[in-house]
Order: C-alpha cells, then structure tokens, then sequence
C-alpha cells in the first residue's frame, strides 16, 4: 500500500498565507459563501456541507464516487437510449462498469483508502436504484454502512418505486435522495415519458404519467416525514417543460425539498434517444441561466452538478475511474476495515481550518466592493483544480467554473465543459474555438498560466485572458477584477460586452469512451 | 408455450429476471435467457408476461 504525502493531499495550489483580513467581522447581510449557513437552515447545513453534490464550497474540497450497481429500470424517458446509461444524472451516451454489491463495495473501499477527499458514495444507476427490487443498491448501502460508517451515502431515483423503501433508506442511514422531476402535469409528462412500469403493468400515455407523478410527490413528503433530505434534479426540455419548470420548483419547495438541480437537456441524434431523433434541442447557456435564476427565489439552486457518470471518481472535473474498474479492485488488497480512514479524518481536519479562514477573506473582499452596489453584474469563467483557487492552465482545462460577480459577491453559477467528447467525431471543431463558445458570455477568463496564441483569439472574442491572479482564491480575485474593470469601464478605457451568448457542450464528462 | 429473449437486442439491464414469477430468466453467458419449461408466459398470475412489459428493449417476445 502506498501512502499519500499530505503534501500531495492538499496540494490544490501553492499555499499562499492570506493576508489577515480586517477585523471588521461580517458587515453585510450575506455573509459567508452563497451556500453558506446564512440561507440553510443549520441542521441541514450540518448534514450537506462536506457533501459535494450540494455545497459548491465542498464541491472543491471533498470527492465523490458513484457505483453503478443498479442497471434496470422502471421507466423510459424520451431523453434516455436504454443502451447507455441513464441520463437522468449521468451524462448521456456513457456506459458505465456495472458492478455486483460485492465489487462496489471493494471498489469503495480501495478508493477511500487512495483519495482522502472521498466524502460521498452515491448510486445513481446505469438504470434506476430503486428498480428492480432495489436488491443491489440496499446490499451495497447495507455493507457501506458499517465498513466505512464515516462515508455519506446518497442515491438517485426517478422516484416511480421511492414510496414503497423509504422506510428501508432510513434504517441504512441514508439522508440524501435525489427525485428527478420533470413535470408536475401529466400533460406535460406524456411528453416526456412514454411508458412506466407499476404494479405489474406497463402504463402508457397521460395515465403513466399520472401515476409517475403521484408517486414522486408521495415519496417526496415520506422523506420529508422521514427527515431524509431531498434533493430534485430536473431536466430542462425547451418547448417542452421550460416554463413549467417554475411550477416545479414550487411543487417540490412546498414538500420540503432543499435544493433543486435544473440541468440541461443533452441531446444527440447519435445517442439514439426519442430527443436525439426528432432533434428536440437542449437549452443555450443563457437560457438556462435565466431559468435557474428564475427559480432561484430563497430556495437554494444547485448548479455545479456535472452530470457525472455513473461510475465517476474524484474531485470537481475529475475522474478516476479507470484506476479502480472491477478488475483492478477485485486484485487490489483493500483494507475491509474503514479503507484509510485516519487518512480522511487528518484531510478534513485540515479542510475545516482552511474553510473557517476563508469565510472572514471572502467578507473583507466584499466590503471592498460595498461601494459599487447597483453596478451591473459580469460573468468570469475560471480554470481550477478545486481549493477553490486559480490553479489550472488554460490548456488543461477540462472544463471552466462561471462565477457571476457584482457588489453583493463572487457567486458561482455554473460549469462548461470544454473536453472534447467525440473522439474521431466532428473533427472541423478546433479545441480553441470549442473553449471559446463555451464561454463566449464571459468577460474574463482566469487562468494559472496561459500561451501567447489562445490569449490573442481569446482577446478577439472579447473575453480577457487574466493570469495575474495565479494560485490565489477565486472569489476574492473576482472581485478584485470587478472593480478593476468597472473604473476601466467608467473611464472609457473598455467598452462593455453585450448579448453573447455560449453553447453547452454535449457529452461525456471524460474523453474516454468505455 | 414460453417467451425468448433476442440477445442481439437485450440491453442486459436485468428487469426481466426481478420481475419473472417464476425464476424462469436468469443470467447465462453475458446475457439474460429464459427457461422455456419454467415459463408460462405469465398466464394465470398476470394480465401481461411480466419481462415483456418491462423490458425497455421490446426484446421478449413469442419464442
Ligand atoms: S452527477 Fe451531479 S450530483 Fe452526482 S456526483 Fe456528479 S455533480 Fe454530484
Ligand atoms: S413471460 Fe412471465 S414467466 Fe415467462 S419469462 Fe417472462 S416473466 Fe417469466
Ligand atoms: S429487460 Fe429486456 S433488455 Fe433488460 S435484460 Fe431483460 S431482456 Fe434484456
């Protein structure tokens, strides 16, 4: 077994030592970071805050696994091919290492033993986890539990078979479920789903998605009454259940739900989904903003989910997987008892202290800005490996973080994807104006390091290629540029950038094709 | 009397097998097969053959 240096382990970025922030305390009324315990209530803060499906905070810190026992399903979905993963959370056209309870238990194990930063094992298919008699997915939960008790155990469901094992998840100490809910009408639904499978019978039409719809709000507010968190992930179709995306939102804010994830339609005639083949379109980046915003309200949005694959390891872009396929676990000597587990104590130790730092940095920056209240706000698009800081190159980026700055704070609001997905495919896409659609509504671009030729294409769209905030956190850097650029803007120096608008890539997170 | 399951179409997901009130499908060889003598095309017990209805690959059919 070969042991990580901490050294490796916290190496994000160069460690720089923050200044000492002025002992002003908190002066404005959000304080701390958008997902912070100012808008959550503590109890649940408590229970996701090292969870990095749901705290973007933690998102940079702390990893995440998914195992993919669960193949079957009980539903179809227009956006899904049976053949490849589900698409619910999965990035579509992804085939995923299915694994036996037995594999994905090891598989846990070796992994937590190798990458301190696991914080959450979750089991979100290649089918549905509660399908099927759930059989794997419980068996798996079940062992997790008592192997490695100090790991958060989450899953996914289109929630058709949720309101008869919630009392089942609650024994295993699950507290997170996701629901994917795209409607709260049948009429919208039949659009969405062509049949279910329930109680013996394949259901079509408008009665399938009755029935669909029934269940989820029932399963919901058993996990409400269960105090299980509920997580809802939707699927935004343009034309199809935008709009009523809204009354979503509101549906399952009513039942208690704590985060609602609007993701973007992927659609590809290649994948040979219904979508794919009748060329129903995903939304823009815009238009998916705008819609997230929308929703926003005093719920919390989640926007950095990266629809992950099924069998995904890692930390915010990245993935692992294919050190730890079922193969290499069932050969690897792996620690059945609590896989490494001082190692994780020591890491989250060291994280806490990092974070309780930052919360005071991020105030100071803020009130740094306090007097450009009402300015309009500007998109950046960052290139980081996690700690929160600017610490990738520009040509390693495999995808770019978008924080939204204005007065009030650096917030994030997204993530492009720039790796290219069809390997062989399209092959007139060159990689730099790939990047650059991808984050065409952007003003800034911050990088650690960045060549001289992207930097002057970069410089032609408009979006300014920034590497003098290297290694520093991002937030703070952010608004650091926003003032910077707004007395530029003020004295003539800049002209503003209008209506850009950028293209979500589709695809698979990893250029590997399995 | 029994159903077959076309391996070129099967998605190998494994519904079928969780819902068969029979045991009659189970995993052989990479692929899902039915067991013609334990199959009984679901007659009796339900409206519909159970793996049909399920499968996402109309893969079940009249052997
Ligand atoms: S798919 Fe989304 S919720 Fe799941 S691990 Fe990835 S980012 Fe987190
Ligand atoms: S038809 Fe019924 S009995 Fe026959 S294999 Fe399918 S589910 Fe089993
Ligand atoms: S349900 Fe259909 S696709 Fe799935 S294993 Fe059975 S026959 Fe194959």
């Amino acid at each position: 077994m070969n042991v990580i240096s901490l050294d490796s382990i916290f190496g994000l970025g160069e460690m720089k030592s923050q200044p000492a922030p002025e002992a002003s305390g908190c002066t404005t009324s959000s304080c701390g970071s958008s997902d912070g315990p100012s808008d959550m209530a503590p109890e649940v803060w408590e229970k996701v805050k090292n969870h990095p499906c749901y705290s973007e905070e933690a998102h940079h810190y702390y990893a995440r696994m998914h195992v993919a026992v669960a193949p079957a399903c009980n539903i179809q979905c227009n956006y899904c091919n049976r053949k490849y993963d589900c698409a619910n959370e999965s990035r579509p056209g992804v085939v995923s290492e299915k694994l036996t309870a037995e594999q994905a238990v090891r598989k846990v194990l070796a992994v937590a033993a190798e990458i301190p930063q696991l914080s959450v094992v979750g089991i979100a298919g290649p089918g549905d986890s509660l399908a099927a008699g759930a059989k794997q997915t419980i068996q798996t939960f079940e062992q997790l539990s008592q192997l490695a008790p100090d790991i958060k155990l989450c899953l996914s469901t289109n929630g058709l078979a949720l309101p008869d094992y919630v009392d089942r998840l609650k024994g295993l100490n699950i507290d997170h479920v996701t629901i994917t809910i795209n409607m709260v009408d049948p009429e919208v639904g039949q659009h969405i789903y062509p049949w279910i499978f329930h109680d013996h019978k394949r259901w079509t039409g408008i009665e399938a998605s009755r029935i669909l719809h029934e269940r989820q709000m029932l399963g919901l507010e058993m996990l409400r009454d269960a105090g299980i968190l509920a997580k809802i992930n939707s699927v935004m179709i343009p034309g199809i259940n935008d709009e009523h995306l809204l009354d979503v939102n509101r549906e399952v804010k009513a039942r208690g739900a704590f985060l609602h994830n609007i993701m973007p339609l992927i659609s590809d005639a290649a994948h040979g989904t219904h979508f794919g083949l009748t060329g129903q379109r995903g939304p823009t980046a815009k238009e998916l903003k705008a819609l997230q915003d929308k929703c926003e309200g005093d719920m919390k949005l989640m926007r950095h989910c990266r629809q992950c694959r099924a069998d995904a390891v890692g930390l915010l872009g990245e993935d692992r997987g294919d050190e730890f396929t079922a193969e290499k676990v069932m050969q690897m000597d792996v620690d059945l008892d609590g896989g490494g587990f001082t190692k994780r104590e020591t890491y989250r130790e060291h994280v806490e202290a990092e974070r309780a730092l930052r919360h005071e940095s991020k105030a100071a920056a803020i009130a740094e800005v306090a007097h450009m209240a009402g300015e309009k706000p500007i998109l950046i698009a960052v290139a980081t490996k996690g700690g929160e800081r600017i610490n990738e190159h520009f040509g390693h980026a495999k995808e770019f973080q978008i924080y939204e700055v204005n007065a009030e704070g650096a917030k994030f609001v997204g993530h492009r994807r720039v790796d290219l997905y069809c390997e062989g495919g399209s092959g007139d896409e060159d990689g730099l104006g790939t990047i650059i659609q991808a984050i065409n509504d952007c003003v800034a671009v911050f990088v650690a390091k960045i060549g001289g030729c992207p930097s002057k294409s970069l410089e032609e769209a408009g979006i300014d290629p920034v590497d003098r905030f290297a290694f520093e956190y991002i937030e703070e850097s952010a608004l650091a540029y926003y003032a910077d650029y707004s007395a530029q803007l003020s004295s003539g120096s800049i002209v503003e950038k209008i209506g850009a608008d950028a293209v979500i890539r589709q695809g698979a997170y990893t250029s590997k094709r399995a | 009397m029994a159903l077959k399951i076309l391996k070129n179409d099967c998605t190998v997901c494994g519904a079928c097998e969780a819902e068969c009130p029979n045991e009659a499908i189970s995993f052989k060889k990479g692929t899902y097969v039915i067991d013609p003598v334990k199959c009984t095309e679901c007659q009796g017990q339900f409206d519909a053959p159970q793996c049909a209805a399920v499968c996402p690959a109309d893969c079940c059919v009249a052997a």
